[in-house]
């Protein structure tokens, strides 16, 4: 799997011209689960052209809307075991339902609804930024998720510029 | 490594896990079933301290899922710590689009991704045909109309809340802004085609019922009391009222009680095995006092609903059992449409109602100690108790969520399918869907009962009379 160096990346030919989705998603109220919704609001105050930026909770079914009208989308998310400061992989779509009683969709399970009901097939990627500290109450990010998360969006932005 | 195999696997923010355990007596038939769910209390520890206008908000991260309900019921609660009783025109009515938008796209979303699956392909039919990707292949136009009626409703509370995430739409004593005409003109739009789709879905799960009457009514269904706010004229009311219990005949409990003095009339039970409380009418008992809420005890406590289709539907529905209260446990489905329609009905009135666009949008009191904020939450009343020093700092915070209420009611409702499905010592697929259906008419919420790591996953255990595991299955 193709994992991103932020040391070497360059501006991404492949992402111009391009309308670009990044979507931020997780629990600011949960520490490091902030991870997400914290990157989409500093690629939001960038105001880079062709990129439109969400964040909420988690991802669901009507993400799936949003996607299928981009050709290109990024989702955002913390992670508890990436490599740090972050990985950066092509995601591919996943044909299940939801679980049990489940008010959310994964990753490949939204973009597999992107092509299912929507009939769209945009290229897709997970931006995994790791997080330490999940398991309390607290908006607030440990000082290496934070530092992590400046990683994340200095190499998102070379990307998108 | 293949791309499929990614996992992001922090992740806190969504559900605990479904746990339920069958337990048989020596002659193996079956004598209890627990649905196990692991109640994380800490956020009622968090919000202590914390300065009362920060609420609100706060409250937001208590879950992904309904984050407006306990946005609105703190919010309300925060109104009578600043001695609020009446907000202005204009507030009252952002806040109930935001509360209609929201019940909206949550009863959107467990109709045509959770519950559509089990009514369209039957209990049996492999799971991995009974899911959204399922629908989508045999009815697609039902699985995009789920999408987009969810969206909608996302749009409805973006424009009145100010945005998905951390909204900041209600404050104490009132809202922090109105909706433009843009933003009304944008909404407007659609609101015929939703009102449509609310038709149609509605006649699936009435059409279903019907078809399938005899067969649900022995369906994990039980006698219950319930439990709904309802206006002073005993009309529906998600978002403000009193509280109203009914027996399972339709007798009165109570009613018309200020829900400030909730804890005069209902307590909570500890029980060794759960986490979760469970909640009772005191004037009955912890035996006999248990009750539902929901679409299913709101329709069936209310005297008349206000909007004219969802009116009609509420007829039909109630004629069903005469006018007494429907106790079925898979009607939950078809008052859940009814309450989409008229949620539908509400957010087209309000979009065309001038007071929208007023200016006049906060109020003050004189501050209170101590404060309760009510409402009806998509899958049940909300409770939000909250005591606030002179320092203006939270030194109490109590919440019953919705599906704390429903807690024993899941319990029986998982109990009469075992008895019913369950069949040796084996727990065969036929049973885990069953119970899983059974569960799943209460569109159960457990991010906010519950904050265990990771998926919902059902599993069940099956245990003899000495507690010896017998099977273990897991979905």
């Amino acid at each position: 799997m193709p994992k991103a160096n932020c040391s070497t990346v360059k501006r991404d030919k492949r992402f111009q011209m391009k309308r670009i989705l990044v979507i931020g998603y997780g629990n600011p109220g949960r520490l490091d689960d902030g991870l997400g919704p914290a990157l989409a609001e500093k690629i939001s105050t960038l105001n880079l052209p062709n990129v439109s930026v969400d964040s909420d909770y988690q991802l669901n079914v009507e993400d799936a809307a949003q996607v299928a009208e981009h050709d290109l989308v990024i989702l955002a998310d913390a992670s508890t075991d990436a490599e740090p400061p972050f990985t950066f992989t092509p995601l591919e779509g996943e044909k299940g339902g939801l679980s049990f009683s489940s008010h959310s969709v994964s990753a490949p399970q939204l973009l597999g609804m992107v092509e299912e009901l929507f009939g769209k097939q945009p290229e897709a990627w997970v931006l995994a930024i790791r997080g330490y500290d999940f398991n309390e109450f607290g908006e607030r990010l440990s000082a290496k998720a934070g530092q992590n998360l400046e990683a994340a969006v200095e190499f998102l932005k070379k990307r998108l510029q | 490594m293949s791309a499929k195999k990614i996992i992001i696997e922090p992740v806190t923010r969504v559900e605990g896990h479904g746990k339920v355990t069958i337990l048989l007596d020596e002659q193996q038939q079956v004598t209890q079933a627990r649905l196990h769910i692991v109640e994380f209390r800490g956020f009622e520890r968090f919000i202590q301290g914390r300065p009362y206008w920060e609420i609100p908000v706060l409250v937001q991260r208590l879950c992904g899922i309904c984050p407006v309900s306990h946005h609105l019921a703190a919010a309300k609660a925060m109104d009578g710590i600043i001695g609020v009783d009446q907000l202005t025109p204009t507030a009252e009515k952002m806040r109930r689009l935001m509360h209609y938008g929201q019940m909206f796209q949550s009863h959107a979303l467990h109709f045509f991704h959770l519950c559509s699956p089990d009514l369209l392909f039957g209990f049996d039919a492999d799971v991995a045909i009974r899911n959204v990707v399922g629908v989508a292949r045999k009815h697609p136009e039902l699985a995009v109309q789920g999408v987009m009626m969810r969206k909608y409703g996302q749009e409805i509370i973006k424009a009145t809340a100010g945005k998905k995430i951390h909204g900041t739409g209600a404050i104490p004593g009132g809202i922090n802004k109105n909706l433009s005409i843009a933003e009304r003109d944008e909404l407007l739009k659609d609101i015929d085609q939703m009102i449509e789709w609310s038709r149609a879905a509605l006649k699936i799960a009435k059409d279903y019922t019907f078809e399938h009457l005899e067969e649900l009514k022995d369906f994990g269904s039980f006698e219950s009391n319930h439990v709904s706010l309802v206006r002073k004229d005993g009309a529906m009311d998600l978002y403000h009222g009193d509280l109203r219990a009914i027996t399972a005949d339709g007798e009165t409990i109570f009613d018309h009680l200020d829900y400030q003095d909730y804890f005069k009339y209902i307590a909570e039970e500890v029980r060794p095995w759960s986490y979760m409380k469970f909640p009772f009418i005191k004037s009955i008992g912890p035996e006999d006092g248990w009750y539902r809420v929901g679409p299913l005890s709101r329709i069936n406590a209310c005297d008349f609903i206000d909007t004219p289709e969802a009116e009609e539907a509420r007829k039909e529905f109630m004629a069903v059992t005469d006018g007494k209260p429907n106790n079925l446990t898979m009607a939950y489905h078809w008052t859940r449409m009814i309450e989409e329609l008229h949620s539908a009905e509400k957010i087209r009135d309000l979009l065309n109602d001038p007071d929208l666009q007023g200016t006049d949008l906060v109020v003050k009191g004189e501050r209170r100690e101590e404060s309760v904020g009510l409402i009806e939450a998509p899958r049940g009343t909300l409770f939000h108790h909250y005591k606030v020093d002179e320092n203006d700092q939270v030194t109490m915070a109590n919440l019953i969520v919705s599906t704390t209420n429903n807690n024993t009611p899941m319990n029986l409702a998982v109990e009469g399918v075992a008895r019913k499905y369950l069949s040796g010592t084996e727990i065969t697929e036929g049973l885990l869907n069953h119970v899983e259906v059974a569960i799943r008419a209460y569109d159960p919420c457990l991010s906010c009962a519950t904050h265990a790591l990771g998926k919902m996953p059902l599993e069940i255990e099956l245990r003899d009379a000495e507690g010896e595991l017998l099977d273990r299955k897991a979905r």
